[in-house]
C-alpha cells in the first residue's frame, strides 16, 4: 500500500487554494482492515488526505524546495462516512503564510455533502534548521517529485493571475532533487 | 481597532485564540494560567497562536517578537544553561510586556516559556496595539 490519500488534484491556484479529489475503492486494503464486514475509510486516513491536499499547496508557496511538515491540527472533524465508491473532494484554503509555516483551512464534501473540516498548521522546517539538520528530506526526493507530477500540480496549477504553473519554473527544486545529485541526498531526521 | 481595544476585548479576544489553538476549555484560560504548565502548550503552538493574534487583532507579530529564542540561544547572553545579566537586560528589553521577575531570580533557558501567561499574551497584544 503507498501513502497516497489524494488521487489528482482538479485544482491547484499557488498560493491561494487547491481541491483533490479522493475516490474510496474497496479494493484498498485499509477498508477490509478497520471493521472488518463494515468498509468504511478511517478517519485519521481522511485527515492524512486534507494535510496532503493542503501540504502541497503550501510547499509550492516555498517553490517545493524545502522540507514543509505537518505540524498540528487544531481542529478535525468528520461527519458520516466515507464508504467504498465515494467521492470525496478536499478543497484546501491558505489561511495565512508566514516565513516559519502556514495555516491552512480544509474542508470535504462527500459526493456534495458537508464531510470534513480541518485547521491545519505547517512549518517550514528550514526555519528552526540548525547548521547541522539544514537540508535534510524527510522523503525520497524521486518519489517527491513524481508524486507532485502524478496528482496533477503541474497539469491543473496555475497562478493567482491565471498564468500556468509550469515545472520549469521551479529550476531550484529540479536541480535539488534531480537523480544526479540523489546520492546526496539524505532521508530521515 | 488599538483606540477601541478596552483589556476585557483584549483578553476575550486572547481567550478565544488560546482555546482554539490548545483545545482547552474557555474557564481554563484565566490570566494567571501559564501557557505551557497549565494550558499544555508547546513549542508548535506558539506558531499557531501567532497566526490567530494576527488575525483577531489586525496586527503584525515577527519571529522572536512573542518569544526572543534568539536571546536564549546566543552565548553571548548565556552562560551554563542560564541568562546572564546582560541578557536579562535584553530580554526585559525585548518583553516588556512581560513579568520577569520570577523568571530573574533563576533564569534557566527552559523555564522562561513556562512562565509566559495568558496575563503576558494580553499585554503584548496591548503594547502592538499601542505600537
Amino acid at each position: 500500500m503507498r501513502w497516497f490519500w489524494i488521487d489528482r488534484f482538479t485544482e491547484f491556484v499557488s498560493s491561494s487554494h487547491a481541491t483533490a479529489v479522493k475516490c474510496v475503492s474497496l479494493s484498498e486494503d485499509h477498508l477490509q482492515e478497520h471493521w472488518p464486514g463494515y468498509p468504511i475509510m478511517p478517519n485519521s486516513l481522511v485527515a492524512e488526505g486534507m494535510a496532503q491536499c493542503g501540504g502541497l499547496l503550501v510547499s509550492e508557496i516555498y517553490r517545493f524546495s524545502e522540507l514543509v511538515v505537518l505540524a498540528k491540527f487544531a481542529h478535525f472533524s468528520v461527519e458520516g462516512e466515507a464508504r467504498p465508491g465515494d467521492v470525496i473532494r478536499y478543497h484546501a484554503k491558505i489561511e495565512q503564510a508566514k516565513d516559519f509555516g502556514a495555516s491552512v483551512i480544509v474542508t470535504g464534501d462527500n459526493d456534495g455533502q458537508p464531510f470534513s473540516s480541518a485547521d491545519i498548521f505547517f512549518a517550514r522546517y528550514d526555519a528552526d534548521s540548525s547548521e547541522n539538520t539544514r537540508g535534510r528530506v524527510l522523503f525520497n526526493a524521486d518519489d517527491l517529485r513524481a508524486w507532485i507530477r502524478v496528482v496533477g500540480v503541474f497539469d491543473v496549477g496555475v497562478r493567482p493571475d491565471g498564468t500556468r504553473l509550469r515545472v520549469e519554473d521551479y529550476p531550484h527544486f529540479f536541480q535539488k532533487y534531480s537523480s544526479a545529485n540523489h546520492g546526496d541526498l539524505r532521508t530521515g531526521v | 481597532m488599538s483606540s477601541v481595544s478596552s483589556k476585557s476585548e483584549i483578553f476575550s479576544k486572547v481567550q478565544e485564540a488560546l482555546v482554539d489553538a490548545l483545545g482547552v476549555d474557555e474557564d481554563e484560560v484565566t490570566p494567571q494560567a501559564t501557557l505551557q504548565g497549565d494550558l499544555g502548550a508547546e513549542s508548535i503552538d506558539f506558531l499557531d497562536i501567532v497566526f490567530r493574534l494576527e488575525k483577531a487583532f489586525g496586527i503584525k507579530i515577527e519571529r522572536g517578537e512573542l518569544f526572543p529564542e534568539d536571546i536564549l540561544t546566543n552565548t553571548e547572553y548565556v552562560e551554563d544553561g542560564k541568562v546572564n545579566a546582560a541578557g536579562l537586560s535584553k530580554l526585559k528589553e525585548r518583553m516588556p510586556f512581560a513579568d520577569l521577575s520570577k523568571f530573574a531570580a533563576d533564569p534557566n533557558i527552559q523555564d522562561l516559556g513556562k512562565q509566559l501567561t495568558v496575563q503576558d499574551m494580553c499585554n503584548f497584544v496591548e503594547h502592538k496595539l499601542a505600537a
